[in-house]
């Protein structure tokens, strides 16, 4: 009964990887190349640029991941709490879940770039006159554009697991904590966190992961250079030269071998903190 | 609440003309994008059509193979089981670009490309390791004890399947299809990559219009794409509890 999965699944994505490495050994036979090589990766990492490419993706999916989860946890604390009108807010806290990347990555451009929503009301306070006096925040060198959507995006996801979280531990640890003589702080820093990271750290890994080779978010926000490398990839694959593929499928072929060794590692290191999980 | 900020500016483009910086307020209201997105005229009405034919089919697809497969990985042990899940469950993590810009040389060959399915095709590499994800997630907590007290006294195995199985599994089935919907749906790289430009769906047309520099359509097109993912959350926001399975499946990975 699993087969079925398990052939579409194969095919598509052990296909996908088995061709496109092969593409990247320069096996092309529509254009008459049978040999193996590993010029293109050569020639990827050669290219001016790349350095500055990997640099930004990396920088995006930290920063993108690590305000992520400090706000989702932030969040999760105030969210668990009773309040009037609890059930709005909820509902509005998990709207980014089902909203298309593409739809938020178009609100934040008409929001914050410069002839956007927030500037014309810096405007309207008097803090700047021109449109070029605000700070760029899209198409710019730190990809902050880029940063907001994926926060934007995924705060409710790992928030909603620390949620589940606190509210499978129910409010003893804290209680004993505070009777201990514990500040919320100390409470918060020592037997909480502590308590919620394990659950949330798989879904950060899914984050950090997801924006690594994330491309529609980055291609509307992103500058064409350096871009992120997922953009650089796709933008090599389109390129009329056709010598620039076997690049494109190197690249690509070097960001799946990345994610996929950084979960392994964390799979591993998961298993030998805390036994093997069930 | 921020949430709600980066959505402020869709809903006044759409109904805005001629809105230069740095007028705070829109001078003039104007149906203009409206009446463009809803005219027979535009590409709009048959870009919605693609795009919820493909939704529905790769949704259909994913439900019929996720979750047998979902049962299997969830309820038994067998030799492979590790390397089954890893194959199944990797396409979550590495990006679909990479798998498919890979693929796409045999989809030629297969002359897949331009084609409703060949869309289809790729949009299962996204969506059905989720959706086995989300079932077997479901079939771990699940007792099969009851299947069997129902075999046990004679009942057949489609009416043990339509009235035992499916009402304990429902919930978990109804919310892994919206969500693949959506992911399917949401899907931009993948669609233009094997779609080639022939087959446009909504994130298509919402791509040349942001690219064309045309605020007010594209910021209604963008709620028209929204909308779906409004209602479905409508939907689910109820199962969407921290012990649901589509969030307690993320912690198997």
């Amino acid at each position: 009964m699993l087969a079925p999965a398990l052939v579409v699944i194969g095919f598509i994505f052990a296909g996908g990887l088995v061709l496109g490495l092969s593409q990247s050994l320069g096996y092309m036979p529509i254009i008459g190349e049978r040999g193996f090589s590993l010029r293109a990766y050569a020639e990827l990492v050669a290219r001016p640029g790349f350095a500055r490419s990997l640099g930004l993706t990396i920088f995006v999916s930290v920063a993108s991941t690590v305000a992520a989860v400090a706000l989702a946890v932030v969040t999760a604390l105030t969210l668990r709490k009773r309040f009037r009108g609890k059930k709005l807010v909820s509902f509005v806290y998990q709207l980014p879940l089902t909203v298309p990347h593409l739809v938020i990555a178009v609100g934040f451009l008409l929001l914050i770039s410069q002839s956007g929503l927030l500037a014309r009301a810096a405007h309207a306070l008097g803090w700047i006159r021109e449109s070029s006096q605000f700070p760029i925040l899209v198409f710019d060198d730190l990809g902050i554009g880029i940063i907001l959507v994926y926060v934007w995006k995924e705060v409710p996801f790992i928030g909603l697991i620390a949620l589940a979280v606190l509210q499978s531990l129910g409010e003893d640890y804290e209680e004993q904590a505070r009777t201990l003589g514990a500040g919320r702080w100390q409470t918060f820093r020592h037997v909480l966190l502590p308590l919620i990271l394990p659950g949330i750290l798989p879904g950060s890994i899914i984050i950090f992961a997801y924006v690594f080779g994330a491309f529609e978010v980055p291609y509307l926000l992103g500058k064409s250079f350096p871009s992120m490398l997922s953009v650089l990839s796709y933008r090599l694959y389109i390129d009329v030269d056709l010598n620039a593929r076997p690049q494109a499928m190197a690249m690509s072929i070097l960001i799946a071998l990345f994610v996929l060794l950084l979960v392994t590692a964390y799979r591993r290191l998961t298993r030998r903190l805390m036994g093997v999980r069930p | 609440m921020g949430v709600v900020l980066p959505l402020v500016p869709l809903l006044a483009w759409s109904v805005s003309q001629k809105w230069f910086f740095p007028a705070l307020l829109p001078p003039e209201a104007s149906w203009r994008a409206w009446r463009y997105v809803l005219s027979p005229a535009s590409r709009v009405s048959a870009a919605l059509g693609n795009s919820a034919a493909i939704a529905l089919i790769v949704t259909a697809v994913d439900v019929a193979l996720g979750v047998p497969a979902g049962r299997v990985l969830g309820t038994s042990a067998f030799r492979g089981k590790a390397l089954a899940e890893f194959l199944v469950f990797a396409p979550i993590i590495v990006p679909g670009l990479a798998v498919i810009m890979g693929i796409h040389v045999l989809f030629i060959r297969l002359a897949l490309v331009d084609t409703l399915i060949g869309v289809c095709l790729a949009h299962l590499l996204p969506t059905l390791p989720y959706m086995v994800l989300v079932m077997s997630g479901v079939f771990a907590n699940y007792d099969g004890q009851y299947e069997e007290q129902a075999l046990s006294l004679g009942a057949s195995r489609l009416r043990t399947f339509v009235h035992v199985t499916l009402p304990a599994i429902m919930p978990g089935v109804i919310t892994g299809a919206l969500f693949v919907f959506l992911i399917s749906w949401s899907q931009y790289i993948l669609t233009v990559l094997i779609g080639g430009g022939r087959v446009i769906t909504l994130p298509v047309l919402l791509f040349s219009f942001a690219g064309a520099g045309d605020n007010a359509v594209t910021a209604a097109l963008s709620i028209v794409f929204l909308a779906p993912a409004v209602l479905i959350l409508l939907a689910t926001s109820r199962f969407l509890s921290g012990e649901s399975a589509a969030m307690g499946g993320f912690g198997r990975l």
